[in-house]
């Protein structure tokens, strides 16, 4: 087995225990936090597929996920502080209704 | 390649670390966890011909971001997570969702290995993946995107404002 295939094979494991985490857990926060391990996991395969092609190419795309990703967690957790103050809670099981 | 055991190491590390944030009982642990396997990923990202990534991994997922999310878990005292696990409202769901992400794993695995298959490439001389080669690609061959992103940063900012002003 060579590095690329160990690699991708990795970030596909770690794909699945993300989603894992989203599927399970029941706090915000959690399921969040499993976003951003697939998130990673993403960027492990597509780093090891620039490797292999022997191009940049790969390595920007995983650049700019970085970039789309701090933007999404500055986001996100803004909207978790914002429901925390009005339901007092950051599991996903209390957030039933669509009125804020 | 020689770094294989290495990777392994590295590989094993990786997959604990998710696991432990899988399982974790404390939130803050969870993070810890997560700053982990994102230190891993950097060293892993170290071996793969990538140091400029590696150092935005350290600096942006496992500093900045990382340090978001645990001055939040501690901004509302959320760290306990013990009454989540008490809801038995939705018990199915647990076999439920570990057989979907078995499911996953082994679709992605057959897809990617059997049908895709990773291209068996002759060891060529490795292309320079240093910042200065990153910038200039960055500048050229991408300097769209790049304003892009510039300016998705900006709205984030200002929706991260907007969402938690006081009125």
């Amino acid at each position: 087995m060579d590095t690329t295939t160990f690699v991708v094979f990795l970030s596909a494991i770690l794909f699945a225990i993300g989603t894992l985490g989203v599927l399970l857990r029941r706090n915000a926060l959690l399921i969040f936090m499993s976003i951003e391990l697939m998130l990673n996991a993403a960027n492990l395969a597509m780093v090891a597929f620039a490797m292999r092609w022997n191009q940049l190419n790969g390595q920007m795309f995983v650049f700019f996920i970085m970039t789309v990703a701090a933007a999404e967690v500055a986001v996100g957790l803004a909207l978790i502080v914002t429901i925390f103050r009005t339901k007092r809670s950051t599991s996903v099981d209390d957030l039933s209704a669509l009125r804020g | 390649m020689s770094d294989l055991p290495l990777l392994i190491v590295l590989g094993a590390l990786s997959i604990a670390s998710a696991l432990g944030l899988l399982l974790s009982r404390n939130a803050i642990y969870a993070a810890l966890y997560l700053v982990l396997n994102f230190g891993v990923g950097a060293v892993i990202y170290i071996l793969l011909n990538a140091p400029f990534i590696a150092v935005i991994q350290v600096t942006v997922y496992a500093g900045a971001i990382m340090v978001l999310f645990v001055f939040v878990i501690m901004l509302l005292g959320a760290e306990k997570l013990s009454i989540e696990d008490s809801s038995t409202s939705f018990a199915f769901q647990r076999p439920l969702a570990l057989i979907l992400a078995a499911a996953l794993l082994v679709i992605a695995v057959y897809v990617l290995f059997m049908r895709a298959g990773v291209p068996q490439m002759t060891n060529l001389a490795l292309v320079d993946t240093s910042p200065a080669a990153i910038g200039l690609m960055l500048f050229n061959t991408y300097s769209f995107p790049f304003e892009v992103v510039s300016i998705l940063l900006l709205v984030a900012m200002v929706g991260a404002v907007v969402l938690t002003r006081n009125k």
